[in-house]
């Protein structure tokens, strides 16, 4: 029976008088790298804010090993070791790469994560390291945006849309890295457009449609056909 | 008469440093939350009433009274930050002004309340009426003492920026509030953190203006204007910028008092105002590293 490291209950999720989310409910073992995927508009962002904290809800609609964490703040919910590698990348243009690295891990926790790991990770990066942040290209902006996350020793992390926006030859490099993080036993929860790139490194999969679960399976098992009907709600 | 121009140039340089100090703490704060905090003159002159009961009643010079108001005013920074502060921050660049605005006539007619409205002075001694003579120009210890200090909290607030945890915390809120918190930085301590520091460095704009001229619980508007001005000829979120603009500001006012005695005001406002038509984001825009 493997641990269970994070549970949705009942999950409503709103802005304003618009519901994002319904009663959505899902459970993550430890160690298990979780896909979600579904259509623009499906809750999927707004499944990762409520998460990490950027949205609050009733503190038992979260509960990260069996604590309820639902209520708290996005500082404290990093703290506890959930990470958040954010839609857009959203490096601190005022800090330098090296900069922008160090802020992700001044939680202080421990684990295998340093500036010299994220660097062996990502060895452009070390070269770039006094450069504003922006001054990046797209693909090692998002390689900043990974270390950035890592550098926290998160047990476990969210990856939103990391692939949006970048050239393909790209995004081949980001997720042939993926497995070296996730590795180390980390669980993960991957949103992305790309299915087949989901389906890839995840061992379950877990389709939203209009804030709600349409489908779950494992990635290897889950036909096409089935991820069509979840992903557009066509019978 | 080239040598009574290049004093009123010398000592307008010199008076720039109180500027700049009035200034430092307007930018850090606009700089790291987007707050314009109306409030600022009269903290520099609350600064200055603490500093004077501090030198009674301790009978302290000025100078190391600043041992205790600096600490004093930072705490009153970090409190008005997190209790009242940090809820009209927003969206909307409103309530922080009106809340600070209402601050302002609380503090003005609280320092009316308990020291009257009779102009104070703080007595620094030998150190008031001190001066050194070079190349046939005198000059004031106090003023260039003054300038000195401008520069080395100039320099320290630009070192905490750049080279230090804090410093790299207050960009990072800045920059977007949300991934910081994301980060594990509470904004709402980190800004409390920000309003310490700018008060600290009030204490000490504060006490330098108490020793250098008289002052009443009115003045504080006043002080808040040059320290404005000086925030925006030099260029928003750029602290050696706002020592330069500290400076110009301070010497258009001397050069037109030398011209007329009661053109001095007015030609700094004048100076502020040409430089806000030709470079409307001030000499020296941006941060820089």
């Amino acid at each position: 029976m493997p641990d269970q490291i994070l549970k949705i209950t009942d999950l409503n999720a709103h802005y304003g008088d618009f519901q994002a989310l319904f009663e959505l409910g899902f459970e993550v073992n430890q160690g298990e790298v979780v896909a979600i995927i579904g259509a623009n508009g499906a809750g999927k962002t707004t499944l990762m804010r409520s998460i990490s904290g950027l949205m609050q809800n009733a503190s038992s609609q979260v509960e990260y090993r069996g604590q309820p964490i639902g209520h708290l703040r996005a500082d404290q919910v990093a703290a506890l070791g959930i990470a958040l590698v954010p839609e857009g990348r959203q490096l601190f243009p005022s800090l330098s790469v090296e900069e922008n690295l160090i802020i992700g891990g001044q939680i202080g926790r421990r684990g295998p994560w340093s500036l010299d790991a994220v660097y062996k990770l990502f060895p452009i990066l070390g070269e770039r390291r006094e450069q504003q942040s922006t001054s990046l290209s797209g693909g090692q902006q998002q390689m900043v945006a990974i270390g950035r996350a890592l550098m926290s020793n998160p047990d476990v992390i969210l990856f939103d849309e990391i692939s949006l926006g970048l050239a393909p030859i790209i995004i081949k490099d980001i997720y042939a890295a993926l497995p070296g993080i996730i590795g180390e036993g980390m669980t993960a929860l991957i949103v992305e457009q790309d299915i087949t790139k989901a389906l890839s490194v995840s061992s379950r999969v877990c389709c939203l449609q209009e804030g709600r679960i349409s489908l779950t399976g494992k990635s290897d098992t889950v036909s096409r056909a089935e991820i069509a009907r979840a992903y557009f709600g066509i019978e | 008469m080239i040598m009574e121009w290049l004093n009123a140039l010398i000592q307008g340089t010199l008076l720039g440093g109180l500027y700049a100090l009035f200034a430092a703490g307007l930018s850090l704060i606009f700089g790291v939350m987007r707050l314009v905090n109306i409030a600022h003159g009269d903290l520099i002159v609350l600064a200055a009433y603490l500093g004077l009961s501090v030198t009674t009643i301790m009978g302290l010079h000025p100078l190391l009274a600043l041992a205790v108001v600096m600490p004093t005013m930072a705490i009153i920074g970090y409190l008005l930050q997190r209790i009242i502060l940090n809820q009209t921050l927003g969206d909307d660049l409103l309530p922080p002004l009106l809340v600070t605005f209402g601050l302002s006539v609380i503090l003005q007619n609280a320092l009316l309340e308990t020291y009257s409205a009779d102009p104070q002075k703080m007595n620094a001694g030998a150190l008031e009426t001190a001066s050194v003579s070079a190349g046939g120009l005198t000059l004031g210890v106090l003023p260039l003492l003054t300038f000195a200090i401008a520069v080395a909290v100039i320099a320290g607030l630009q070192w905490t920026f750049y080279r230090t945890a804090l410093g790299r915390a207050f960009r990072a809120v800045s920059d977007n509030q949300e991934i910081a918190q994301l980060m594990g930085l509470n904004r709402r301590h980190v800004f409390g953190m920000a309003m310490a520091l700018a008060l600290a460095v009030t204490a000490v704009a504060g006490i330098l203006l108490g020793i250098r001229t008289s002052f009443d619980p009115s003045i504080g508007g006043g002080r808040l204007i040059f320290g404005f001005e000086a925030v925006i000829i030099g260029g928003l979120g750029n602290l050696w910028g706002t020592l330069a603009g500290g400076v110009i500001l301070g010497v258009a006012q001397t050069v037109g008092a030398k011209i007329d005695p009661g053109w001095q005001l007015l030609s700094g406002h004048i100076a502020f105002l040409i430089i806000l038509a030709v470079r409307p984001n001030g000499l020296f825009p941006r941060m820089s590293g």
